[in-house]
Order: C-alpha cells, then structure tokens, then sequence
C-alpha cells in the first residue's frame, strides 16, 4: 500500500509532462535525474522494508492463512494442509483452557501493569530528589531489566523454591510461615508469584521513563503553584500528574503491549502450571503449536492475541486524539 | 530527554550547596530499595559460588567461595555461551547494516512514505513474538534453517532491527544537513557521504543502537525455543531452560551459568553507562 501510494505521484507527474519534452530540451535529463535521485534514496530504505516485510509482514499474513488450515506435523511430509475453514477458532475458543487462558492473560498483564506502573512512579519522583550518589544508584536499579528474562526466571526459580528458596527461609527466619509456601506449585499462588516476578522485572522500564517525563516538567510550574498553595499531594494532582499524563500513557501502552506477549517468564517460571493456573493466551499458542504439533490451532489463537493488542492500539489512538481535541 | 537528564545530573554535581544540604537520610533510603531489588542478582550470585549439591542450604553469604558449579557450567554450557556469542555479533552486524542505511533516508531525504515506515515500525511491536515463530518455524523448515546460526541471526534482529532504525534515526534528524550538503557539492556521491559523514557524525546512536540489538539477541529466548530442534546449535538461554526445564539438584551449577549469561548486560550497565541511559530514554518514548 505505502510504496503504491508514493509512487503514484511521480507517475502521475511524468505522463503529465510527456507533452512538454520537445519543449523543453532540458527537463527530460534533469528529470531524469531526478527520478534516479529517488531511487537512489529508495534503496537506502529497501533493506529495511524488505527485512520488515519478511519477519513480520510474512508471518502475520501466513498465520492468517495457517489459521483456516488443518496445519500439523504431518502437513510437512505430505506438504498438505486441507483447508479447514473457521474450525480451528471454533476448536480453540470453545475449548475450556480459553477462558481460563483469557482470564489467566487479564489478570497477569493488570496485575504486572499496576505494579510496575505504582511502584515505578513512586520511584521515579523519590529520585527527584536531590541527594548523593541518586544518579549512581538509580543507573544500578536498571539492571533487572537488562538481564535475559530466562536469567530471571531461572533466579526466580530458585529463590521461591518451596523447600530451600530465599524467601521461604527468610519469612521462615522471622518466623511468618512454619512451612515452606510453595509459590510456584499452588494453583492458587502461581500466578500471583509470576507476577510479582514480572512486576520486578517493569519497574526499572518504568522507574526511567516516568523519571524522565518528570524531569521535564519546569520547576516553574511548581514555584507558581507553590504561591498558590499547592505543594504536597496537591502540586501531584494538579500539575505533575496532568503534565505527566502523555508519558504515562505511553508507559502504559507499550506496557499492556508488552507484558500480553510475555512468554520466557511463564515459561521459565511454571511453564503454564500448575493444572494451567499460569497458561496465558501467549503460552497456549505456544503449546498448541510446538509441543501438540497443532500450527492451525497455535495460529489461531495468536490471531487472538494480536487482535486484543490491535484493540488496546486503536483505543489508545482514540483516547490520545480525543486528548488532542480537547 | 536523556540530555535534560544528564544536565541536570551534571548540575547536582557541579553545585552540591545548591542542591538541598545533603541529603544522606535520602541515598539510604535509595540504597535500601536498590538492595530489594538487586537481592535476586546477589543471591544468583551467591548461590553460584556454593559447594555443588550443597545449595539446599545455602548460606546467606558465600562465605567458603567454590567454583566447581562455573566448571560444570563451562564444561556443559560453554559451546553455547559462544553460540549465543556469534549469534549476538552477528545480528548486530546485520541489524546495523540494515538500520543505519534506513535510518539516514528517514531523516534525511524525507521520502515519501516515511511515515509509513515509521508507523509499520511502531506496529510490528505489536505482534507477537509466538505469532513471528510460528510461521517463521515453517518457512525455516521449507527453506532449510532450522538449527542454524544464519536461521537464528536472521530472526533474532526482529528484536533489534525496529528498535535500531527509530533511535538512530533520532539521532540523525538532529544532524545538520549542511554537512551533508557540503561533502555533496565536494562531489561525494550519496554512498560517500553516508559512510565518510553520516557514518563517523552518528557514532555515539550506532554504539547506542549495537549494544541493545547485541542484548536483544543475547536474551532470546523464544526463538532460540522454537527454531531449533537439535542440539546442534543452542544458545545458552535455551541451555538454562533446559537446566530449569527438569528438576533441580545442583542449583549452583544452574546458577553460575544464569551469572555467566548475565555478564554482558552486567558489563554494558557499568562500562557503557552513558550509551544504556541514551538507549532507554530515547528509544521507549519516540
């Protein structure tokens, strides 16, 4: 669609021109040049377009037809996927692992989202603070967001251990729990402790952006406001948080975004146990696809989860330019 | 943003009476959060250095350091802490190979239809990597590159490539264009102004841009999971899963590999400091 689009101009242009040739010596060659010119710059561009088109065009338009297709591991040795019309949606929405997988996906990116979000603002305006060394340490706070997430998960893993994990002995030490608490092996703990992991994990993405919003507020404002009385709670509520407000939405966006197509945590985690209390939409396409060998289904449920982020995208758009508008 | 970050972080230096009287009762209260949360990465690294076998009681302190877990981790994870190596080099090659050339006509000739490339860009981080796989595994399986270096190197850009091409495009679009102008009425053609002006002037965003396709593609995971089915080419992040994958008895061993895969963003956080806070400001909000 975008290179039609653009090419369409210069097209309409040249035969528009034709006429004129044998009036103008001149312009054909410089035209001519031109149009060289722009191919010239055109082929700056066309690595990326084609690497683009290749690793994210190609694969949502090939899940799209995967989706309608009876796609197994025998489709690779017959090189036959009967079509298969909407079955492999029907199978996968009716089945009873969705809606535990929907609601297991809500809860984990709400959960993951308000406490990176809370804690990362919280954060992010103590360290607006003047003192020593803030910029040292809050560099240091980057780093669990730059670990590989497998790295995480595997630390994770040992540290919530229900028999010799860190935090079982330390609750143990002060005497909280008597037992060891088994976080990653109830069904009822699980997801409550992938989150928290995921929640460790946002919090420097988080704690950087929303420093940095922060930080381009104008002490002015607050000077201003300060005369008028508002310092405290009410300087948050009626300046930082309005003039925050674009960056925080961004944070949050790209926070919802990220945190649906989260797969190494989980994985690494509980992969998706126990009894599937932790398998999100993410991880079931994953297991559909690479561990039952069914690519119609697995396509069809990230289908799923590329229209619910497309959605989050188009009323984020909404809400930003009815922001605009105002 | 990272600039108005950095001023001020100079200015609390340059004028410490200024700043209110020094606030010791703020930076331990910081130093205390910093320790929550960096507690996972001692504890990573104290449980590496436990006896073998012994982690069940690890001790709060590696009091009695023991390297036997780092020996059982080379000795089974080192082929693919290198694999995971060359993957990395390669897709940073690849990634700025295909960025920087891409980033330049962004910025700098304006074509038409670059805000559709920049809107494909913003898009593609939408789709899910499960989704990427999932075809990619079949068209790997059709094309032959499954379990192999150029396969891997190939998919794991998709993390960095979009990444690349906005933050150094960023960085370009504040480059003068007179100095491109310039090399062009010198006679250079458009190849030679890229690589002898664009190219050095960008510097700083290229190193920026390399660092994080080369953590990018060190941390995949997904891909490293889905794309391979041998062991002949495996990354370390695969290793580790595998590791955790069954269960445990020798965490240390575990772990010290977890410390190992962990040294590169470890040594980019503290030697390329200034390159990580220009990727994380830049990067998430343009």
């Amino acid at each position: 669609m975008s290179l039609a689009a653009d090419l369409s101009p210069s097209k309409a242009q040249t035969t528009q021109q034709k006429p004129g040739v044998d009036q103008a010596p001149l312009v054909p060659r410089r035209r001519n040049r031109h149009r060289k010119e722009r191919l010239f710059q055109w082929l700056f561009l066309v690595p990326a377009v084609v690497y683009m088109a290749l690793f994210f065009g190609y694969p949502v338009v090939k899940n799209v037809i995967m989706s309608f297709q009876d796609y197994t591991t025998a489709t690779f040795f017959t090189g036959e996927a009967p079509w298969v019309g909407v079955q492999n949606y029907v199978t996968v929405l009716s089945s009873s692992l969705f809606s535990t997988s929907l609601l297991n996906t809500a809860l984990f990116t709400i959960g993951s989202i308000l406490g990176q979000f809370v804690i990362g603002l919280a954060l992010a305006i103590f360290f607006q603070r003047k003192f020593p060394l803030n910029g040292i340490l809050r560099s240091l706070l980057l780093l669990p967001w730059l670990l590989p997430l497998i790295v995480s998960s595997a630390v994770w893993r040992w540290i919530l251990d229900k028999d010799s994990g860190a935090l079982n002995r330390f609750l143990g030490d002060l005497n909280i729990i008597e037992t060891g608490v088994p976080w990653l092996t109830s069904t009822s703990l699980a997801l409550i402790a992938v989150v928290g992991v995921n929640i460790w994990i946002g919090i420097p993405f988080n704690l950087t952006i929303l420093y940095g919003g922060l930080q381009e507020i104008p002490d002015e404002l607050y000077e201003a406001g300060s005369l008028d009385g508002a310092t405290g709670w009410k300087a948050f509520r009626y300046i930082t948080w309005p003039m925050l407000k674009p960056v925080v939405s961004v944070v949050l966006v790209l926070g919802v975004v990220y945190t649906l197509k989260v797969l190494d945590i989980i994985l690494g985690l509980t992969n998706g146990g126990p009894a599937n209390s932790t398998q999100t939409i993410a991880t079931q396409s994953y297991a559909l696809s690479f561990q039952e060998f069914k690519f119609g289904e697995g396509a069809a449920l990230g289908n799923v989860l590329v229209i619910i982020s497309l959605v989050f995208a188009v009323l984020y758009l909404r809400a930003s330019r009815r922001a605009v508008d105002e | 943003m990272s600039e108005s970050t950095m001023t001020q972080q100079i200015q609390t230096r340059r004028n410490p009476r200024k700043a209110e009287p020094r606030n010791w009762g703020h930076t331990a209260l910081a130093i205390l959060f910093l320790a929550i949360m960096l507690f996972p990465v001692y504890w990573m690294i104290n449980a590496s250095l436990q006896p073998n076998g012994a982690t069940v009681d690890t001790t709060w302190l590696p009091l009695n350091p023991d390297f036997t877990g780092y020996a059982t981790a080379i000795s089974e994870q080192g082929p693919n802490l290198v694999t995971s190596l060359v993957i990395s080099l390669g897709s940073v090659l690849l990634s700025l190979a295909i960025a920087a050339p891409a980033a330049y006509a962004l910025a700098y000739f304006k074509v038409k239809g670059a805000g559709v490339v920049l809107f494909a860009i913003l898009i593609s981080q939408m789709i899910p990597g499960i989704v990427v796989a999932n075809a990619l595994y079949t068209a790997y399986n059709d094309l032959g590159l499954l379990n192999s270096i150029p396969g891997l190197i190939l998919a794991d850009s998709a993390h960095g490539i979009p990444f690349a091409i906005l933050i150094i495009r960023a960085f370009m679009n504040g480059l003068p264009s007179s100095v491109i102008e310039a090399a062009k009425v010198d006679g250079a053609g458009h190849l030679r102004a890229f690589f002898a002006i664009v190219i050095p002037l960008s510097r700083n965003s290229l190193i920026t841009a390399g660092l994080f396709t080369f953590l990018f593609a060190w941390s995949d995971f997904l891909f490293a999971l889905t794309l391979t089915t041998t062991e002949a080419v495996r990354p370390v992040t695969l290793g580790i899963f595998q590791y955790i994958g069954a269960y445990v008895n020798d965490w240390s061993s575990v772990m010290a590999t977890a410390v190992l895969a962990s040294i590169p963003a470890i040594i980019l956080l503290v030697a390329a400091q200034k390159y990580i806070a220009a990727g994380t400001s830049s990067g998430a909000v343009k």
